[in-house]
């Protein structure tokens, strides 16, 4: 099974590369992009299981190692072939 | 006294460490590589030394803080022994949760490297004991990902139980409330984004960094 990570900076956590991306946007003639976030996407082939386990064991990677529990935060979704 | 420098692969500052320590307090200092499950016996201090940890994978110090030889660093720091990680190592112990917080991309995006004065905010920790009464440390800060943070309970418990070490007095990262540089809950473990072994003699611009390593070992 095939699974995506999605990992962000946590709201009030102050993203600097969203802001200098922001800021570049507005530069180059989009006056109107807003709230500009960067994060980092991991994908991943998990083993055989229902998809809430392997849910479940993706959360877990999460937060031992795949996203910081002190400044990020994070979305899984399971599903499809690997 | 006795020390040892923990080498990972990405490591550019463990010589440096390894000859400041030596300089600044006359101890033996060991090599130990990052796939050592195991340290030298009676050690006095541990150093985490700069660098490019894993090359700064997935986040600054988050393989480091896998790596095998950080289970015996913490085993050493649970029976008391002092442990410090200075710029990448400071990160590392944040990722192995061995200090509150995290080290994230400084304010400006840009690696910053000059020298920065620094507030010797807590002088009684095992860390800071022989500033004694010089309130300012000069030492050298070499950091891209080197701005501080910690939601404001953590901060407000650190500040409050005298764990902030040292503080900028022109803060160069963004670091939350200028902090750069904490102590754990029982003093033990330090955290330090500028670099005293950078600092260790006036032929280097400041010799500052060298009392940090004189607090912990002596002088002999």
């Amino acid at each position: 099974m095939r699974a995506k990570v999605e990992v962000f900076l946590k709201p009030g956590v102050l993203d600097v590369q969203g802001k200098a991306v922001e800021n570049a946007l507005h530069g180059l003639g989009w006056p109107g992009a807003a709230n500009v976030r960067v994060g980092r996407v991991i994908t991943l082939d998990i083993g055989q299981g229902t998809p809430e386990a392997a849910r479940a064991e993706v959360e877990a990677m999460c937060e031992r190692l795949l996203a910081s529990p002190v400044i990020e935060s994070y979305r899984v979704e399971v599903g499809g072939a690997a | 006294m006795k020390a040892a420098v923990v080498v990972f692969p990405g490591s550019n500052c463990d010589r440096d460490c390894k000859t400041a320590i030596e300089r600044s307090t006359g101890a033996s200092v060991d090599m130990v590589w990052h796939g050592a499950s195991e340290l030298p016996a009676g050690l006095d201090l541990i150093v985490l030394p700069g660098g490019f940890a894993y090359g700064d994978y997935l986040r600054a110090g988050a393989m480091a803080a896998l790596s095998p030889v950080m289970g015996a660093v913490r085993a050493a720091a649970a029976r008391g022994v002092a442990v410090a990680g200075i710029c990448n190592g400071f990160q590392v112990l944040c990722e192995a949760g061995m200090l509150p917080g995290a080290l994230m991309r400084n304010a400006g995006l840009k690696y910053v490297c000059k020298a920065v004065a620094l507030d010797v905010v807590n002088a009684q920790t095992r860390f800071t004991a022989a500033y004694g009464e010089q309130r300012v440390a000069v030492m050298t800060v070499g950091n891209g990902e080197g701005a501080y943070f910690a939601d404001a309970e953590t901060l407000d418990r650190l500040e409050g139980d005298g764990r902030v070490a040292f503080r900028y007095r022109d803060n160069p990262n963004g670091s939350v409330r200028g902090v750069a540089g904490i102590v754990s809950e029982n003093g033990n473990v330090l955290g330090v984004m500028p670099h005293p072994d950078r600092a260790f003699e006036t032929a280097l611009g400041s010799a500052d960094g060298a009392l940090l390593f004189q607090s912990v070992l002596g002088r002999t």
